[in-house]
């Protein structure tokens, strides 16, 4: 019979985020829950498209005419992820959710809730909320935190795992 | 097997029979024995994987037409 991990020495578990593909973001969330009801702890690092995920449904944000363009065109929401694959202009991701709900598959705004109620740490990268623009108000009220690129590598190196979706 | 308590998890695919695992077992005393009712054949690996990982003792499955009841000893 192994030894349980003592709580002062969880091991770590650190994902970067950087794809906003409900499937990619899914992957991540399966490993990360799972991650964390093994008793590690998970911090998942939203980055670039990622961001999305965690950012209100907002007609657009921004300070210029550029980020309003850019974040009108890439609009953010847990439940509007686009698919890697046949996309079909939101008819894949429609099909999807019909699919995992038929397999009682939860989705990405469920699996939030079930990683924030399992201690997952999600945090968003200031470099990327900078440069389009992004506000606070702009995020969901679960992120925990926002850091940067410097505080994932010392997760990194202290952790166990480290995955980059 | 005896069972103190039970766990439905049938029609739920991975990782969630693990995730509610994880939540049940902080209901039960330590000594008390908790079924996991799955449909999901991930639970015949996932288990063992998650008991190691969390120092419970896994007990063993049954299985019988695509129904596993498998069951965790609560240690720690």
């Amino acid at each position: 019979m192994e030894k349980p991990c003592l709580p002062a020495g969880r091991e770590k578990f650190n994902i970067v985020v950087f794809s906003g593909d409900m499937d990619k973001v899914l992957a991540a969330f399966i490993l990360a829950t799972t991650a964390a009801s093994m008793d590690m702890d998970v911090s998942m690092f939203f980055t670039f498209w990622g961001l999305n995920v965690l950012r209100k449904k907002k007609l657009t944000s921004g300070k210029n005419i550029l980020q309003k363009m850019m974040n009108f065109m890439n609009r953010g929401g847990a439940d509007r992820l686009p698919l890697s694959k046949f996309n079909l202009l939101g008819a894949g991701p429609a099909m999807m959710k019909i699919m995992m709900k038929q397999s009682r598959v939860p989705s990405i705004e469920e699996f939030i809730k079930i990683a924030k109620g399992l201690g997952v740490k999600l945090v968003s990268c200031t470099t990327t909320f900078g440069f389009m623009g992004f506000a606070k108000e702009d995020f969901i009220p679960e992120v925990d935190s926002f850091a940067g690129a410097a505080t994932f590598i010392q997760g990194a190196r202290e952790g166990k795992i480290s995955y980059f979706i | 097997m005896r069972a103190d308590v039970k766990l439905d998890c049938f029609g739920l695919l991975c990782p969630m029979p693990i995730i509610e695992t994880a939540k049940k077992i902080k209901e039960l005393k330590v000594g008390e024995i908790l079924e996991v009712l799955a449909t999901d054949e991930g639970i015949k690996t996932d288990m063992p994987a998650w008991c190691k990982a969390t120092g419970q003792e896994y007990l063993g499955v049954e299985e019988a037409k695509g129904e596993y009841r498998v069951y965790v000893k609560k240690i720690v």
